[in-house]
């Protein structure tokens, strides 16, 4: 699947939802679910800033396709973060770089947050971005 | 100690507390970081502005007498508030931010040297922190940290021994913003004074529940933000005695702190003026004299009585909640309670409360080391004011629960 594939069926997903209460479970559920994070990684390099929980964010880069883990203090941010990864994980840096990022605000949840917390989930947007040029422009260079 | 007003009647005089967030009524219990204003001040500043604005103290003209005469009396009624001797120990500065950095600034450049020591405790906000390190980082002097036990009471033994022939002042706070212990300040500062040390004390979190009295606390300096005392934000006090006040340099230059000006040599002012340099926020300032007023006519004590009592109603409730860990537990403190619910992050218990329409604070509240003594990320801070209800505390504590399922 493409990354907007990806993005519509999350917002799919999030439809079925009936009120709040029953997104923020899914939400935890989803950071319940999320994948290891080899704890060598947790070191200021690959923190996020701006967030009020911690989220660290370690990219990996192999034949062409990015891989990210993460992983955060808080349940909630975790589920956020395993959206997030579900979404740009995967995806050749130029896929990255050029994605319109949609489904956020589509399943409520930049509404939701705070402007400071939803700083945080935009710092994670902007740090697989950054990553995804980095990753470009050194395979354009090799 | 009864209000002079019921409770219905202090509600309807605060129109934002009818406020939705997300559709369901606010319950508004972040008071410790702001609280909201009354109808009496919003009115007034509305008025100010309408009918009474002119620059003070720099015209000859009708408008700028009213306007000095009214900021004058503000100041009268700040005095009368904390129980201060002198109309002019009472200098307005934006907030209490800006008033330890003028001490720190003008008492460090009188008497701070190299090698000398100030004391503060481990459970200050970092505006009494900070402009003390960059203090001592000028002077090279040392700064010294009073500790604090689990329950967080102040280790006064402690503290005695950290005194010694180069302490030069100590900085405390009142009442800790995130604790809620209202520290012994009337014996730190009796133990200073004993060895001829001045002290300042952070009044940030304390004028807003009623019982300031500086001359009875004796302190040499008492600051505060006008902001959490129901008053207009970008006001705040800083109240020294006049004999310190006098032997200090100005922190800053400009209009209004000066007596005679040539390019060769300037004079200063007297005090309070040598302080207010520039236009200051007089509207500001008669603002929070609104305030002031508003409290003293509700009743200063019988504010300090009924949150109290809404003190121990959340504090019995949280407390039941299975594995939940409260910060600050002396039974001597005011309507400030922080807590973890279990193992869950307080980012994710705020954010739930917050859908549920109640605004609590959460992380550090600006007091990283009192964090690290903990050895925790933050808390969750609820913090009450007079106007909150018995049906608001119930509302967090059944939202607290609520959490602690969610995320079981
Ligand atoms: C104990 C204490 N000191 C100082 C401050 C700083 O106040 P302001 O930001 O109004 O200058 C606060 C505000 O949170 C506080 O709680």
């Amino acid at each position: 699947m493409n990354i907007n594939e990806i993005q519509d069926q999350i917002i799919d997903e999030f439809g079925q939802f009936g009120d709040w209460m029953e997104r923020y479970e899914y939400l935890i559920d989803l950071g319940r679910s999320l994948g290891p994070f080899d704890e060598r990684h947790k070191t200021p390099e690959y923190l996020i800033e701006g967030c009020q929980s911690k989220v660290w964010l370690y990219p990996s880069f192999e034949n062409g396709i990015i891989t990210f883990s993460a992983e955060s203090d808080a349940l909630i941010t975790r589920g956020i973060v395993a959206l997030l990864i579900r979404v740009f994980s995967g995806h050749t840096p130029a896929e990255i770089v050029d994605a319109n990022i949609y489904f956020i605000e589509k399943i409520g949840l930049r509404e939701n947050l705070s402007p400071t917390r939803s700083n945080g989930l935009l710092a994670m947007v902007k740090q697989m971005r950054l990553y995804a040029l980095a990753y470009k422009a050194k395979q354009e260079h090799s | 100690m009864r209000l002079t007003k019921s409770i219905e009647e202090i509600r309807a005089d605060f129109p934002i507390l009818s406020t939705k967030a997300h559709g369901k009524p606010l319950i508004y219990l972040d008071n410790g970081a702001t609280t909201q204003k009354p109808l009496q001040v919003i009115n007034l500043m509305d008025e100010l502005y309408r009918t009474t604005n002119a620059n003070v103290h720099r015209g000859v003209h009708y408008l700028s007498d009213r306007v000095s005469e009214r900021y004058e009396a503000a100041r009268e009624t700040v005095r009368a508030y904390i129980n201060a001797g002198a109309t002019e120990e009472i200098i307005f500065t934006s907030g209490t931010t800006a008033s330890i950095n003028t001490v720190a600034f003008s008492f460090g450049e009188r008497y701070i040297h190299e090698g000398d020591e100030i004391i503060i405790s481990g459970m200050e906000h970092h505006a009494n922190i900070v402009p003390w390190q960059m203090l001592c980082e000028r002077k090279r002097a040392k700064l010294k940290v009073i500790p604090f036990s689990d329950e967080g009471v102040l280790d006064l033994e402690a503290y005695r021994s950290l005194l010694t022939e180069r302490t030069r002042i100590v900085a405390v706070t009142h009442v800790s913003n995130v604790l809620g212990t209202i520290n012994p300040v009337k014996e730190i500062v009796a133990e200073a004074h004993r060895h001829g040390i001045p002290v300042l004390v952070d009044g940030a979190q304390s004028i807003q529940h009623g019982f300031v009295d500086v001359r009875d606390i004796d302190c040499d300096f008492y600051v505060f933000s006008g902001h959490k005392v129901y008053g207009p934000n970008g006001i705040g006090v800083l109240y020294g005695k006049a004999d310190m006040l006098n032997e200090l340099p100005p922190c800053q230059g400009g209009g209004d702190m000066v007596a005679n000006v040539t390019f060769e040599k300037t004079t200063y002012n007297v005090i309070p003026f040598k302080f207010e340099a520039g236009t200051t926020n007089f509207t500001g300032a008669i603002g929070l004299a609104a305030a002031l007023d508003y409290l003293s006519a509700l009743g200063r004590e019988a504010v300090a009585c009924r949150e109290q009592s809404l003190l121990a109603r959340a504090t019995a409730g949280l407390s039941a909640i299975e594995g939940i860990r409260i910060y600050g537990t002396t039974p001597h403190k005011v309507s400030v309670i922080s807590f973890l619910p279990g193992t869950i992050h307080q980012y994710d218990t705020g954010m739930i409360l917050d859908k549920m329409g109640i605004a609590v604070r959460t992380g550090t509240h600006c007091a990283q080391p009192l964090m690290e003594r903990y050895g925790i990320s933050g808390t969750v801070r609820a913090s009450i004011a007079f106007y909150n209800t018995e049906e608001e505390i119930e509302a967090l504590v059944k939202g607290v629960r609520k959490v602690t399922e969610m995320f079981a």
